[in-house]
């Protein structure tokens, strides 16, 4: 019989480091930093530590970040795949570990320069030919080089079926932007954004503006993974893990899923929302709070619908009728997101999700026993499903 | 100062004999051998069959646009913008991702006829692109 997973686990400790656009320091002291404060926050020694994920994409090793921060003996490490696409992934591969017992306390994390140092929009390159770099290969000389020229491909099939307008995308901006002026380790904190600076804004693409499109940000966010028992014993309140998949489905590309039949819809997403629902026994209803994945406006609204909130292609509405909002069905990205707190990749909006759950967020809604969480967009992917202990 | 020009794909076993069609004028579409199920972007396998064998036959070029997505920023250098990149439905069955030129930003549409032509750079490199569909053969 199968090993179930749910409620095994729990998130138990956040560290974060100070995001900014220019760190001054390497992305091995940013995941160093980040760990540090992670383990402080939940109160385990570093020489506890066994496990370490992150992302192939992180430039720190995991023996490196062990030495540099002095943890213990590590029996389970490991690196996943897709950029943002890894964020749930990490705490999947953690809840495995610590559900089997391959790993007692799991960090994952993950460290970027992603401003001062290698940007996301600066474009896809190599000399190594690789299966990855052969599939890159198909867009690269026609000049879509950028996570956003590969998205709008796909938005813009999705907004143009569904009457979606630059309103509706501003409303998830403005949400979160809100949200942001709230929390101060937010990149949108102290800087509020109106309707009509989001109009008047530098287009990217066609259908995005630079609202539409998230932070570049420098700096580290880190996780501790235990038992749910042992999580009891630390010093933070569990986000218990009630359910975590990743997720790719047939035809599934990287950035590129351009050829299957349906364009503006999300498969690996749904296939995600259907196992994690099975999984904590839970469904849509029952989710009082989400974070999902928002590298760009338009993802926030399709995933509305991969995740059963709403029926297929009424994101926009869902979204127009303030259900994003503190006092709406499903507070969305309270910390700001990755358009407005920071991007890490993630799993800054899985913190947020564990906040959410302790009671901490900076935007804390009245009653939230479930929190729904997603990796990113457009590639393979994955959710999480966090409750109360 | 050199100009950079348009950035060239990697090439490896799997794209390669692609390009070089494309280089002797071809829009080429990989079919498998055993089942004959036509694939794009080219594999190794075929996904239906799992056979390793496979050929190609020439697109008619012919093709309606899925959709398509117009960069304004970033800019790269060997590119024009407005950038348009279309997703083009084949009459043979298959979708293909490619850039679209003369035509104005403004009057790209889904749905719309495009027909495929190889464009030629000044270095000699050639590349399929598509234009608003004029009944000219490739």
């Amino acid at each position: 019989m199968a090993i179930s997973m749910k409620n095994q686990a729990a998130i138990a400790g956040i560290g974060t480091t100070a995001f900014s656009k220019n760190s001054g320091v390497s992305e091995l002291a940013l995941a160093c930093e980040a760990v540090r404060n992670c383990l402080a926050d939940a109160g385990l020694a570093p020489g506890e530590v066994d496990g370490l994920v992150t992302y192939t994409l992180d430039s720190s090793d995991e023996v490196e970040v062990a030495r540099a921060v002095g943890l213990g003996d590590l029996t389970m490490f490991a690196k996943i795949n897709y950029g943002g696409g890894a964020a749930v992934g990490l705490i999947q591969q953690a809840v495995m570990a610590v559900t089997t017992g391959a790993a007692k306390n799991v960090v994952v994390w993950r460290a970027m320069n992603g401003r001062s140092g290698q940007r996301m929009g600066q474009g896809v390159s190599g000399n190594i030919i690789s299966s990855d770099l052969i599939h890159w290969s198909w867009y690269m000389a026609y000049g879509m080089l950028t996570p956003v020229s590969w998205v709008t491909m796909i938005a813009n099939k999705y907004l143009h079926k569904y009457g979606v307008t630059a309103g509706h995308l501003a409303e998830v901006a403005i949400t979160q932007r809100n949200f942001a002026l709230n929390n101060p380790a937010a990149a949108g904190y102290g800087k509020p954004l109106t309707l009509a600076e989001y109009l008047a804004s530098k287009k990217i693409t066609d259908r995005l503006c630079i609202y539409d499109c998230c932070q570049e940000t420098d700096g580290g966010t880190a996780l501790l993974i235990t038992s749910a028992e042992r999580a009891r014993d630390l010093k933070q309140k569990p986000a218990v893990i009630r359910g975590v998949t990743q997720a790719a489905t047939r035809g599934q590309e990287q950035m590129t899923s351009f050829y299957r039949e349906e364009l503006d819809s999300l498969p690996e997403m749904e296939l995600a929302a259907k196992r994690v629902y099975a999984m904590a026994g839970l469904g849509p209803a029952d989710i009082d709070a989400a974070c999902l994945y928002d590298a760009f406006t338009p993802e926030v609204l399709m995933q509305l619908e991969s995740f059963g909130f709403c029926k297929r292609g009424e994101g926009k509405d869902f979204a127009a009728d303030g259900n994003l909002r503190l006092d709406g069905r499903l507070p969305n990205n309270t910390h700001g997101g990755l358009l407005s707190e920071a991007y890490i990749h993630g799993v800054n909006n899985v913190a947020e999700g564990a906040r959410l759950i302790r009671g901490t967020s900076s935007n804390q809604p009245k009653e939230v026993n479930h929190v729904l969480v997603s990796s990113g967009v457009g590639v393979p992917t994955g959710a999480l499903i966090l409750g109360r202990d | 100062m050199a100009t950079t020009g348009r950035i060239k794909p990697p090439l490896g076993h799997d794209n390669k004999w692609w390009w070089d069609q494309v280089a002797a004028g071809t829009l080429a579409l990989q079919r498998c051998s055993q089942c004959h199920t036509l694939r794009h972007p080219p594999r190794p396998m075929c996904g239906e069959c799992q056979s390793l064998s496979w050929d190609s036959i020439p697109a008619s070029g012919r093709g309606t646009v899925a959709s398509f997505t117009i960069l304004h920023h970033p800019q790269f250098p060997g590119y024009q913008y407005p950038l348009i990149i279309v997703l083009v439905d084949l009459e043979e069955g298959l979708r293909i991702t490619a850039g679209l030129s003369d035509c104005d930003p403004a009057d790209v549409a889904f749905d719309m006829a495009v027909e495929a032509y190889i464009h030629e750079d000044a270095d000699g490199f050639r590349i399929p692109m598509f234009r608003p569909a004029t009944g000219r053969k490739i």
